[in-house]
């Protein structure tokens, strides 16, 4: 177990260098740098102030020399600061001589995503987990063929039209919800169960709609799940053995039935991080989904490859603990894995 | 055994339901130049923005264009996309799952740690990358949407071929001393192709609503050449007004990706050994 | 000034709705809520450049001088200005008595130390190259700050308007790019910065040390909707007080709603760019002045106004905002007229010879790609051209490209045929970085390879010349041969169009030439109006 671990950790580090590399030469490969933005072209602005900006950033290297820097600041874990913001940090807060400090990019978008993107899980699985055993138990049944149709629907749903439909439906025809935005105007000014309410009510929509549209996915992952165990050998014989038929579905087949999802939800690390530029616009959230985007259409270099590195890296960790939660749970597995 | 699944699916209703919709909307496609009632690209100045009528069954839009034709002649485009892009993914999918699968050993590590690799890497960024590189043109599109999706048929392939490999048949043509590329072609790759098959199905789907968020980033099939994602995007500007623009994009990627789903979550389940009599 | 415009009607503008027709007396507070969306980069605009910075950083910082309603120079800064007799020397005439925010005093140190920074290499300035003509800058006195150039030079006036003034006694020493200043500033207008949400909002209220004066709403917040359709969700739950609008909105949708026509005023002003078709002239047959001429008769600019601004738009005929005095109100542009553009491409030797419905030249039929940005209202543009040049047998492709892209893969490497984009209607009517024959260079911005020694020789004059009345000759002139020459089709300038909630009174409508906001801070929200929520704040 130990010996396997230490080699997937190891693996990590080359895999690590592989997407850096990837990512910085595609996005090398894509032309422009962070002088051919909009407000460049502009007749007042010259082109020597633009080389100027180049050399400052050492745009005028080679790209593997520009590379080679990269490595050597990654190596003290230094993401490096923004081009596009004035040189805000990358990743985490720095404080100048004043002792003015100012906040890292990922730092700050961050937390928001994952905020979103774990409600927004936790509401699939709520939702997936009793929607999958019922299909499951009332297979190719009128409730099975409901549900599949109902979680289709929601995925199949372009999710920007749905979000623009609900968003007029919630927020202007009915003044349920907040449109956009994560606070209101006067949050500061509001009592900590106001604020509590405030922030519940703006995340409504962004978290619920992707919870929709994710719905299909996870609720026939237990499904197909709770199928297979409710064939296997020794749930027939618990239920020869004469066990509450309730008991045999509930204690033996859902444990070995959400196994799986572990897994799942390692998988859907890069997402959790990631977040979704899509809903981030619509809904004005600064999230890494956006933050991300406009990074690369600025051409803000450092930017795109802290957020790639980081977000490589979770998902990679996130990967490996799902494994390992996976083997630890499941002795079958726990036992294949220590052989390896 | 391909034909015996599809029958046993289709006497899914809800399979059967996805199935007819792929087949009116296929068929609409192809006959598009004959069906639509205008030049999908025929500007008038004159006629901007007009309510749906007997003239023009879905309205008009911001440049007087008849959306019906724009939604015939861009439900080819979109489709067309979905297809090709889920052909290009599922070729390097089998390719790289059958080597993978097959030869196991270092190989075998190599492609599924690319795999991971490419996995984490967020698919909007290579797109956007590669768009941004190549110009967005319709071949791109289906280029790039297909170079980033050929991470889940390659695992499935990969899989199929580990469990076929351990099989009887597969064994016994392995020891009569069967050429590596007869064993693949006649043995393992027509036994893993349902499976590849409802993938692809599936994938169609995927691809045609990546096409339409593609295109709400201004990344998917560029004006003037129509295609459901654009013509959605265009209209969600005024979704409460012009609700013309936007709800028969939007319904018609709805009940298309719906209709691929269903088939192919019925053809799935219909190759399950669990479902129908012959449990 | 400011005192002046509150005498006058606080709207015009006719509706049945009650409102509009109380006359709510002018009074100070209250909030205005606004959107935009991108966020700035930061708040110091001389580096930061772009759109969404200056809007916040204008109501921030002051410049030297300003324009007023009617787009003349006048003090902002500056009680009034001197130039010397051979025409190389201003000097500015501070107003007594100025201060910072923060109570420290401004005088003409701070012009000096922001000059000194504009023009520094560390600052790599985009704005940089105008005030690096400066040879001397001086102080003689706190209240005096005089600029010597070595020669004449006219758009000096236009940069000082321009350049935002910053205290010196916070950025001296430091570095612009990283100093905490570029998010949390200090300025001397008419608002400072109260908070700065990043991705959410920034709050501004009134500046108690305003130099002008005191404006009459409290605060000032502007949210980040990086989306338009949600921006126009959100103005239509009254959530925020204005918006620009495209023209299917102004002219179609707001009008049929009476709900919306309720709550919202129009405004409309001409904008401050126009759109333009230009060709590679280094690339044949656009060399060919014939060709050129044939595609402006066979492009029909009234159907691109209609089609694309909805009627809202004008045509232009010289790269000058029309009605301001460098506009040349004698020129006319080319009417719309396939025949004679058939008979001038038949003259350049473009023959349908084979029938196919395309000309050829020498057996090449005519064909080449329009390149634009993703713009809505440029890809509709090319799409109308795209089918008046078929007609008269031109065979055009379409190309949309993401911005980054385009600049570098099209216009620095000048790999293009045609192009649709914009340029600014700028203020002061020097364009010599546009179409001067020395400004060719990947990255420079006469891309389109113009070279025409009279255009050449007018720019040059009109860039010594200080007095108004000469210079208008001069670039009168030089709009005249341009259209002529016909290096690019001017497509149309577009209205910018704004709707406003109507709780906010004393907007000038119609619009003068400066646009509605020249008077914002005479804008007023009258109390029964406000919003509860923020007047809690």
């Amino acid at each position: 177990m130990l010996k396997y671990l230490i080699k997937r950790v190891l693996w990590m580090i080359p895999m690590l260098i592989g997407i850096s590399l990837i990512s910085f030469f595609i996005m090398h490969l894509a032309p422009g740098d962070i002088t051919s933005n909009e407000a460049a072209f502009n007749p007042k602005a010259s082109e020597e102030s633009r080389q100027k900006l180049r050399e400052m950033y050492n745009l005028d290297k080679p790209v593997i020399v520009q590379y080679g820097l990269w490595l050597k600041r990654m190596v003290t874990l230094d993401f490096g600061k923004s081009f596009a913001s004035h040189q805000k940090p990358v990743f985490w807060q720095t404080a100048d001589n004043d002792g003015n400090v100012t906040k890292g990019l990922i730092q700050e978008a961050l937390p928001i995503t994952l905020m979103i993107n774990l409600l927004g899980l936790a509401i699939t699985l709520i939702l997936a987990i009793p929607l999958g055993i019922i299909a499951a138990r009332k297979y190719l049944g009128w409730q099975d063929r409901s549900i599949t149709l109902f979680n289709f629907i929601g995925f199949s749903i372009p999710g920007f039209w749905l979000s623009l439909l609900l968003m007029y439906w919630l927020g202007v025809v009915n003044n349920w919800f907040p449109i956009s935005g994560l606070h209101s105007l006067n949050y500061e000014s509001l009592d900590s169960w106001g604020k509590l309410k405030d922030s519940l009510s703006h995340l409504f929509l962004p978290v619920v709609i992707p919870s929709i549209t994710g719905l299909a996915g996870i609720t026939l992952f237990v499904k197909n799940g709770m199928l297979d165990v409710l064939q296997q050998d020794y749930i027939t014989t618990a239920r020869a053995k004469g066990l509450n038929k309730h008991k045999v579905v509930y204690t033996h087949a859902l444990r070995n039935a959400l196994l799986p999802l572990i897994t799942i939800i390692g998988l859907s690390i890069p997402g959790l991080i990631g977040g979704s530029v899509i809903a981030e616009t619509i809904f004005a959230i600064p999230g890494m989904g956006k933050l991300f985007y406009d990074a690369v259409l600025m051409r803000d270099f450092p930017v795109v490859m802290g957020i790639l590195t980081i977000g490589s890296a979770l998902t990679l960790v996130g990967n490996l603990l799902a494994d390992v939660a996976y083997a630890w749970a499941d002795p079958r597995v726990r036992r294949g894995v220590a052989r390896d | 055994m391909n034909r015996s699944v599809f029958i046993k699916a289709l006497s899914n209703p809800l399979a059967l339901a996805g199935f007819v919709i792929i087949v009116l909307v296929f068929l609409l496609s192809i006959f598009s130049p004959f069906i639509a009632p205008y030049d999908p690209n025929d500007i008038n100045v004159k006629s901007i923005l007009l309510e749906p009528s007997m003239q023009h069954w879905m309205g008009t839009d911001g440049l007087g264009r008849d959306v019906l034709s724009r939604m015939l002649h861009g439900g080819r485009i979109s489709l067309l996309v979905g297809l090709v892009a889920v052909g290009i993914s599922t070729a390097i999918g089998i390719v790289l799952g059958a080597i993978a699968g097959f030869y196991r050993g270092w190989i075998d590590t190599f492609i599924m740690r690319l795999v991971d690799v490419m996995l984490s890497i967020p698919s909007f960024f290579l797109i956007l990358a590669v768009i941004a590189f190549l110009t967005p043109s319709i071949i791109n599109i289906m280029i790039v949407i297909g170079l980033t999706s050929w991470m889940g048929v390659t695992r499935l392939v990969r899989a199929e071929f580990l469990s076929l490999n351990e099989r009887e048949f597969v064994t016994a043509s392995r020891t009569l001393g069967a050429r590596d590329a007869r064993l693949i072609f006649t043995h393992l790759l027509p036994n893993s192709l349902t499976p590849i098959i409802v993938s692809a199905v599936l994938g169609v789907a995927g691809a045609v609503l990546m096409e339409s968020g593609l295109s709400f980033l201004g990344l998917g099939v560029q004006a003037p050449q129509a295609s459901w994602g654009n013509i959605l995007t265009d209209g969600k500007e005024y979704i409460q007004f012009a609700w013309w623009l936007s709800l028969f994009p939007g319904l018609a990627i709805l009940i298309t990706v719906l209709g691929y789903n269903l088939l192919g979550e019925g053809l799935r389940d219909a190759l399950d050994p669990r479902s129908g009599n012959d449990n | 000034m400011w005192l002046l415009a509150c005498g006058e009607s606080p709207n015009s503008h006719q509706s049945a709705a009650s409102i509009d027709n109380i006359n709510y007396p002018i009074e100070s507070g209250g909030a205005l809520i606004n959107a935009m969306t991108g966020e700035p980069s930061g708040l110091i605009s001389m580096i930061a450049g772009e759109s969404a910075s200056s809007a916040i950083s204008s109501n921030i910082f002051n410049s030297l001088l300003k324009y007023d309603k009617n787009l003349e120079l006048e003090g902002d800064l500056v009680t009034n200005w001197q130039i010397s007799a051979d025409q190389k020397t201003i000097i500015f005439k501070l107003k007594p008595n100025l201060k910072w925010a923060d109570n420290q005093p401004l005088t003409s140190a701070d012009v000096l130390f922001t000059w000194q920074a504009v023009t520094d290499e560390k600052t790599a300035s985009p704005y940089a190259s105008d005030f690096q003509l400066v040879k001397k800058a001086e102080t003689p006195d706190p209240l005096t700050f005089s600029v010597t150039y070595n020669q004449a030079y006219a758009p000096a006036l236009d940069s000082w308007a321009s350049l935002q003034i910053l205290p010196k006694h916070l950025l001296q020493g430091k570095n612009l790019h990283t100093t905490a200043f570029v998010r949390n500033p200090v300025g001397s207008h008419y608002y400072k910065l109260d908070s700065w949400a990043h991705g959410e909002n920034l709050k501004l209220s009134r500046n108690a040390n305003s130099v002008l004066g005191q404006a009459k709403i409290d605060k000032l917040i502007t949210r980040i909707i990086p989306d338009n359709s949600a921006q126009f969700l959100e103005l239509m739950a009254d959530n925020i007080d204005l918006m620009g609008l495209d023209p299917i909105k102004y002219s179609r949708i707001i009008p049929a709603h009476p709900e919306l026509q309720q709550k919202l005023a129009l405004y409309k002003e001409l904008g401050n760019s126009y759109t333009y078709m230009g060709f590679n002239l280094k690339h044949k047959p656009f060399d060919d002045i014939r060709v050129r001429h044939a595609i402006n008769y066979a492009i029909d600019k009234q159907e691109i106004i209609d089609g694309v601004y909805l009627g809202l738009g004008i045509n232009i005929a010289s790269p000058y905002k029309p009605g301001t005095r460098w506009s040349n109100p004698e020129l006319t542009p080319y009417p719309y007229n396939p025949a004679k553009a058939k008979a001038l491409l038949k003259q350049a030797g473009f023959v349908d010879t084979d029938g196919d419905g395309i000309v050829e030249q020498d057996g090449k039929p005519f064909a080449f790609e329009i390149v634009t940005n993703q713009n809505k209202e440029r890809e509709k543009s090319a799409v109308l051209i795209q089918r008046r040049l078929k007609d008269v047998g031109i065979d055009v492709k379409i190309r949309a490209i993401e911005w980054a892209s385009f600049i570098s893969r099209f216009i620095k490497t000048g790999d293009f045929d045609v192009v649709v984009l914009g340029w600014g209607l700028g203020l002061d009517p020097d364009q010599y970085n546009i179409w001067h024959s020395s400004q060719q260079a990947p990255g420079q911005f006469n891309f389109i390879g113009y070279n025409n020694p009279t255009i050449d020789k007018l720019l040059e004059q009109g860039r010594l010349e200080l007095n108004p009345d000469k210079r208008m000759k001069i670039y009168h002139e030089f709009a005249r041969v341009l259209l002529e020459d016909s290096p690019i089709v001017y497509l149309s300038a577009g209205y910018g169009l704004t709707a406003i909630n109507k709780r906010v009174k004393g907007i000038d409508d119609p619009a003068p030439p400066a646009g509605i906001g020249h008077n914002s801070h005479d804008w007023y929200i009258p109390t029964p109006l406000r919003r509860n929520e923020i007047s809690a704040n």
